[in-house]
């Protein structure tokens, strides 16, 4: 049962703080827009330089950055119900490593373009596999095993990746580099990203208030109803999913997935009915914000959006840590 | 009587230990069990199998004549109810959010959670002396005010059997008899039953009227409660002397230091 008032707001809250990081990172660049041309280039093609600035560019990239930021935020509020860990997010089991492994790999074998999404997907699954084999003892699967276990995974990965980067050739790396410390500059396609992360949300809402008993153990889950084996397998397919969509469309951006469930949860969203979608508002709008900043900060260089999500993200989290009750 | 519950030549073996080997046992309404054996025996898995938790053993276990193996996950939780021996925190969920999650298992899929199970809920928070803790964070709670919260979800999960894992853990001498006489109440009616691991004879003795005592090697006795208490039956299954004083109030039961 909801508490009506708290909780309730957060929903219209994060909407508002969705549509406002958009109108901004329209708005901001290397040619200010006004706000109130902004909506009309949206829905009118005058051909204008302006228009074209905002049809071509920041539209299909602040949408990206959303739909990236909206798959990381769920994936890390899933494997942080899998887990039973607030420490849980893609980064830290190692499945974006698994997925960025992959694309730099298909980067340094010079694979078309097309190659990279279905790499990243495969790196996501093998290391998500890879974890859950590891980690699995008996029937059963300890969270604290699980996340140490997804803790050396990515450790490996990323011994992987210091091993693709030092024998791809010069010309390739700083394409490489700057898509490992995430990067949105390429990222003009969010009809994809848009279509998974709806779906998985959709499907992930049908499934909240087994997701709500899950964080209470999966054997109290078991015992109160839950199908466990199935929710768990969902859990694992459904992060590793999101994960490879979001690391083909960005690159590595990290903190986006740990700290916005826990934002939620401070805020009184630990409902996964309401923490799901605002997470997923929240997580978007995040990243839209750190794109607008890495697009302008040091403009007219641009910096790694994953560079400027550390940088929040890190003492965020400190903070939020430090202020966390304790029994 | 129809048994509730009815275990039959039930063998479970776990790591190569055998915990009970051909078991039989019929819980009929209206009746309250305690099980009982010293540590390592393997009451916890036994009792994760009889709440249909775990597989893996050979006999059958029969929840209102039905083989609980077969039943779906949400329609056993209506039916059989478990309080685990481990407490969880959740991620801070509050008191009355835990609570509710007992009447999971009533709701259906989509369904959000309405008046009368709030009411449940309230019912059950105020049976246990939690008014005052409804709104608090499970995080801010002492263990046993959080083991009262986890029998209050388990009393409004409703539940025809009811088994309790070392129920009284953390629990003070107070709380001990409050929780035990609300369980009583709900739980051991005409249409209801309940199973408990305890470790404390007196308590088994004067909260239930029928004993399962698990022995070393898988072999158990298991009958009325005024059967079992015998001390030296039960200075074997514990592998200490222990003496039984009646008083006026009912028997004593003392482990010499």
């Amino acid at each position: 049962m909801l508490n009506l008032n708290r909780r309730t707001l957060l929903l219209p809250l994060s909407l508002v703080l969705a549509v406002a990081s958009l109108a901004l990172a329209l708005r901001l660049g290397s040619s200010d827009i006004p706000l109130i041309e902004v909506w009309g280039h949206v829905v009118a093609d005058d051909g204008s330089i302006n228009d074209q600035i905002i049809d071509r560019l920041r539209l299909p990239r602040a949408l990206s950055a959303f739909a990236v930021g909206g798959l990381l935020a769920l994936a890390g509020a899933l494997i942080q119900v899998l887990l039973r860990n607030p420490l849980g997010d893609p980064y830290v089991l190692g499945v974006s490593g698994g997925a960025s492994t992959a694309v730099l790999t298909a980067m340094l074998l010079a694979a078309p373009a097309a190659w990279y999404a279905p790499a990243a997907a495969a790196g996501a699954l093998l290391s998500t596999l890879l974890v859950f084999g590891l980690a699995r003892s008996g029937d059963d699967w300890r969270s604290e095993r699980l996340l140490l276990t997804g803790i050396v995974v990515a450790a490996g990965w990323s011994a992987l990746i210091s091993f693709v980067l030092s024998i791809s050739p010069a010309t390739h790396l700083p394409g490489m580099l700057f898509w490992l410390m995430g990067d949105l500059a390429d990222a003009d396609r969010p009809g994809l990203p848009f279509a998974v992360l709806g779906t998985a949300l959709l499907y992930c809402l049908l499934r909240a208030r087994d997701l709500n008993i899950a964080t209470q153990g999966l054997l109290q889950a078991a015992a109160l109803g839950v199908d466990t084996g199935r929710l768990r397998l969902e859990l694992y397919f459904i992060s590793a999913v999101l994960t490879a969509v979001a690391v083909t469309a960005a690159g590595a951006v990290g903190f986006v997935g740990l700290v916005t469930p826990h934002l939620v949860r401070r805020a009184g969203g630990r409902d996964h009915r309401i923490l799901l979608p605002v997470s997923v508002l929240l997580g978007g709008s995040l990243l839209v914000f750190a794109d607008t900043l890495a697009r302008t900060l040091v403009s007219p260089m641009q910096l790694p959006v994953g560079v400027l999500t550390a940088m929040i993200g890190v003492p965020v989290f400190l903070l939020l840590l430090r202020r966390q009750t304790r029994p | 009587m129809n048994a509730l519950l009815q275990v039959r030549q039930l063998s479970v073996v776990i790591g190569g230990h055998r915990v009970c080997e051909r078991l039989d046992l019929d819980i009929e309404p209206g009746q309250s069990w305690a099980l009982l054996g010293r540590n390592g025996t393997g009451k916890t898995t036994l009792l994760h199998h009889l709440a249909g938790l775990r597989s893996g053993h050979t006999g059958r276990i029969l929840l209102e004549g039905r083989d609980i193996a077969t039943l779906a996950p949400r329609a056993r939780a209506r039916k059989i109810g478990a309080l685990l021996q481990h407490s969880s925190r959740g991620f801070g969920a509050s008191v009355l959010d835990t609570v509710l999650s007992g009447r999971h298992p009533h709701l259906p899929a989509l369904a959000w959670e309405g008046a009368q199970d709030l009411a449940i809920a309230h019912h059950c928070i105020d049976a246990l002396g939690l008014r005052d803790f409804t709104d608090r964070s499970l995080e801010t709670l002492s263990g046993g005010e959080l083991r009262r919260v986890e029998i209050a979800r388990l009393l409004a999960q409703q539940t025809g059997v009811t088994l309790l894992d070392e129920p009284m853990n953390h629990l003070d001498i107070g709380h001990q008899a409050a929780s035990l006489r609300v369980l009583r109440e709900a739980c051991v009616t005409p249409g209801r039953s309940m199973l408990m691991v305890l470790h404390d004879l007196n308590l088994a003795y004067h909260a239930c009227d029928h004993w399962l005592i698990l022995n070393a090697g898988g072999s158990w006795l298991a009958g009325r409660r005024d059967d079992l208490a015998d001390p030296q039956l039960l200075g074997t299954a514990f592998g200490h002397p222990i003496e039984r004083i009646d008083g006026a109030a009912g028997p004593m039961f003392l482990a010499r230091l």
